[in-house]
């Protein structure tokens, strides 16, 4: 991940957002003299704030790995000459997620929110009400002891709702 | 010499040379963004990047020479003996054209507005790779731009952050008013302290314009002033040119440069619609036998000396803002550009019967720090008005003159108008450096001696641009020490205040040009060739006659025998000024200690103290 270190993950996180944090933070870090860790820092990050969003295509892989390759070529320090090594690394051993995310707008681990959905099942829920009390949205609408269901459209994703239900009726994908 | 590889050809080069200058020898040219020659490399923008050739390290390829996979920048990158440099592969190219897209994503493309287009560095070289379409996202983060000066605008959201701006202000000119503020994605090139420029400690040199590879700082653009006055059928529209415009401008139309079109200017400004054309060369003898006059005065009666003149305002405003005790040992005379708007609009509208009040006065200047003379005080209103109501610059000038349609180059040579277009040969050495010094000289001698004509008096000494000229003048038998400053950096600075200050030598007159070299295109110069190195020590080298009046005491500031013997009982300690931190200035008290240390080495270049404290002349001649 830049650092010359391995870390080890399980499959509940996102090779691509752990990218994004990384690179957060040398973004952060940048002193902003040279022009490829500068602007090709920034690039990298808003391409993979793109793509855990859902909005990524297939020419953004090809043009992060031209980014990648002028940072770690043309960076003045070790700071940006090893900046864009998690996306280099990533790219590298997990293009299959990272298309899955371009493709089928998906992140397997459940971690890249604006891609996951939360749903109730309509068999298992009680109408106990407590989702919706809980849910800080208001997306949770349903009659008491009648199943409840979601509006994908106001909820933030947060989860609350999951948490709370007693009867496991209410999963994400 | 140093002998090395580029792309297979074998080159030498001289020691120090970088691998720009290597490429150069084996006829490539690498392309750059950020390094200018005239200053230190920035190794900024990352274009310039190349290969070396190593020894592998695998015993299997026998020694061989293969490529590094990191990559250097050729011009911070000197060239050591038997380098083996690759300019350019499909890779190193790839990574260059990768970095200029970032670039281009971050910069606004307004071409077609923009005041460099057709000169920008960017966009040439954007045009060099053939860049058509750009990958990546457009990103242009908005700041405002600053016009709070009359001379220059700043322009942050088309900087592409060379660095070139701020090196050139504080270590060529030392004066440290821009500066890079913030850091990461959130740098911004501005004054320091994140201030206006008008109220930084800019001196509207231009030099930061000059050396701005975009469209991030540029000169204040004054043509419409100018047209519309031209419109008024109320105004007399009067104009002076400047002698330095007169080469300057036949650049502009693609003559060779050096060519002379003194009249086809005046010819294009009749045709622009001006009613009469002046020559500031008028003014400049005038300025002439003033200073002359004034120095004869100083001279014989006793006044402060040595007397400083320069004609340029923005190194009236650097003395003002960073050496004031000098500025008793100003010429009191004006600038020629305001002695000939004051007289345009005094003495000339009374000898033709015309309303002071419907003379409008143009000038056409080679420096932005002139438009910001014109209303620095109210001096500069002498006759009641202000005397000059707009400057152009040689460029301003060039784009109204192909705004109306005129061929330059076959217009016919016509002469200036009466009255305030005649001039001698002494105004027009004015452009050159040391040029003022040698025609108020000249003067000087003539009223002195009261011979029509001096005699072969070697002035050669003074002309030129190196840093510091020295010279000794033999008027009927009277010694009179010279010396001409010619972009004085930190070092040329030190060395000149030095023997001002000291006694030994001083200078009679000192002569100083903000720029660093012949006056060029309207921003000022675009200097050719870096200083060299060597020229720090060259400037020790000038031994000067003894003078024939003993020291000569300066107002406020210790002698060096006074410093090293510490003060005299009951004196105010002088004040020092310091430079403490980047763009700030500090006057404190000189501690006791600093005044009874003998080898100050920290008052080197490059510390926070160095610039403006006067340093023994061991510690001068080892910086």
């Amino acid at each position: 991940m830049g650092s010359g270190g391995l870390i080890v993950m399980d499959e509940t996180d996102c090779v691509v957002d752990i990218a994004k944090f990384y690179l957060d933070f040398t973004v952060d870090e940048s002193c902003g003299k040279c022009a490829p860790c500068r602007i090709g820092g920034r690039k990298l990050l808003n391409y993979l704030k793109k793509i855990t969003a859902g909005r990524g295509t297939e020419q953004d892989i090809a043009d992060m790995q031209a980014i990648c390759d002028a940072m770690n070529k043309a960076s003045l320090c070790g700071l940006g000459q090893t900046a864009s090594n998690p996306v280099r690394s990533t790219l590298r051993y997990f293009m299959d997620e990272y298309m899955e995310h371009i493709r089928d707008k998906k992140c397997r681990a459940g971690k890249c929110s604006r891609l996951i959905q939360y749903k109730i099942d309509a068999a298992k829920c009680r109408g106990c009400t407590m989702c919706a009390k809980k849910c800080p949205a208001g997306a949770i609408s349903g009659e008491l002891k009648q199943p409840h269901v979601i509006d994908q459209s106001k909820c933030v994703k947060c989860g609350a709702c999951e948490a709370t239900c007693k009867f496991g009726a209410i999963s994400h994908a | 010499m140093i002998s090395l590889e580029v792309n297979g050809v074998a080159v030498s080069v001289p020691k120090g040379s970088n691998l720009l200058a290597a490429a150069r020898a084996a006829n490539v040219k690498i392309p750059t963004l950020c390094y200018h020659p005239d200053l230190k490399p920035g190794a900024s923008c990352g274009i310039c990047v190349v290969r070396q050739l190593v020894p592998s390290r695998n015993p299997a390829d026998n020694g061989k020479f293969v490529p590094s996979p990191k990559l250097l920048r050729a011009c911070c990158t000197e060239a050591t003996p038997g380098m083996k440099i690759i300019t350019h592969d499909p890779d190193i190219v790839q990574v260059r054209k990768t970095v200029l897209e970032l670039i281009l994503a971050n910069h606004p493309n307004d071409c077609l507005q923009c005041p460099r287009s057709g000169s920008c560095e960017l966009q040439a070289i954007a045009a060099d790779f053939g860049i058509r379409e750009n990958p990546f996202p457009k990103e242009v983060v908005h700041h405002d731009v600053d016009k709070s000066t009359p001379s220059i605008v700043l322009n942050p959201d088309k900087c592409i952050k060379c660095g070139r701006c701020a090196e050139v202000c504080q270590e060529m000119q030392n004066v440290w008013a821009l500066e890079f503020i913030g850091r990461g994605e959130k740098t911004v090139m501005a004054p320091a302290a994140g201030v206006k420029l008008a109220d930084s400690p800019c001196i509207k040199c231009g030099q930061c314009s000059a050396h701005c590879p975009v469209g991030a700082i540029y000169e204040n653009d004054e043509t419409a002033k100018v047209w519309a006055a031209l419109q008024d059928p109320e105004k007399v529209c009067l104009v002076q040119i400047a002698p330095a415009v007169r080469v300057a401008v036949g650049e502009a139309f693609g003559m060779k440069p050096g060519a002379l079109t003194t009249g086809k200017i005046y010819a294009a400004l009749r045709r622009l619609g001006f009613d009469k054309v002046f020559d500031t060369n008028f003014s400049a003898d005038v300025t002439i036998m003033e200073e002359g006059t004034e120095f004869i005065k100083r001279f014989t009666e006793g006044g402060e000396l040595p007397l400083l003149t320069s004609c340029c305002p923005a190194w009236t405003d650097w003395m003002e803002k960073y050496a004031p005790d000098f500025t008793g040992n100003f010429s009191t005379a004006k600038s020629p550009q305001q002695m000939l708007s004051a007289l345009a609009k005094s003495y000339w509208p009374e000898k033709n019967g015309v309303d002071p009040k419907k003379v409008h006065v143009t000038s056409i200047m080679p420096c932005t720090a002139k438009k910001y003379e014109i209303s620095r005080d109210e001096y500069m209103s002498a006759s009641g008005q202000q005397d000059t109501d707009v400057v152009l610059t040689t460029r301003e000038l060039a784009r109204m003159i192909k705004a109306a349609g005129i061929d330059f180059e076959s217009l016919p040579e016509e002469p200036a108008d009466k009255l305030l277009g005649a001039y001698t040969g002494a105004g027009t050495i004015f452009g050159v450096t040391g040029g003022v010094m040698e025609a108020a000289l000249r003067t000087a001698y003539c009223l002195i001696t009261g011979d029509a004509q001096p005699p072969s008096i070697d002035f050669q000494a003074v002309r030129g641009m190196d840093g510091v000229k020295t010279a000794t003048i033999d008027i009927k038998g009277t010694k009179v020490n010279i010396a001409v400053a010619h972009q004085m950096g930190p070092q040329e600075r030190r060395q000149a205040a030095l023997r001002l200050h000291r006694g030994d030598g001083v200078p009679r007159r000192l002569h100083r040009r903000r720029w660093p070299a012949l006056p060029g295109d309207g921003r000022g110069p675009r200097p050719a060739h870096r200083r060299p190195l060597h020229r720090r020590r060259k400037v020790d080298a000038p031994h000067v006659a003894p003078q024939p009046r003993g020291p000569v005491p300066l107002q406020g500031l210790p002698r060096r025998q006074d410093r090293r013997a510490g003060r005299q009982e009951g004196a105010p300690p002088p004040p020092h000024r310091l430079q403490a931190g980047r763009g700030l200035q500090l006057l404190v008290r000189p501690r006791v200690a600093y005044a009874q240390r003998r080898r100050p080495r920290r008052f080197r270049r490059g510390r926070s103290f160095a610039c403006c404290l006067l340093p023994t002349a061991a510690s001068s001649r080892r910086g």
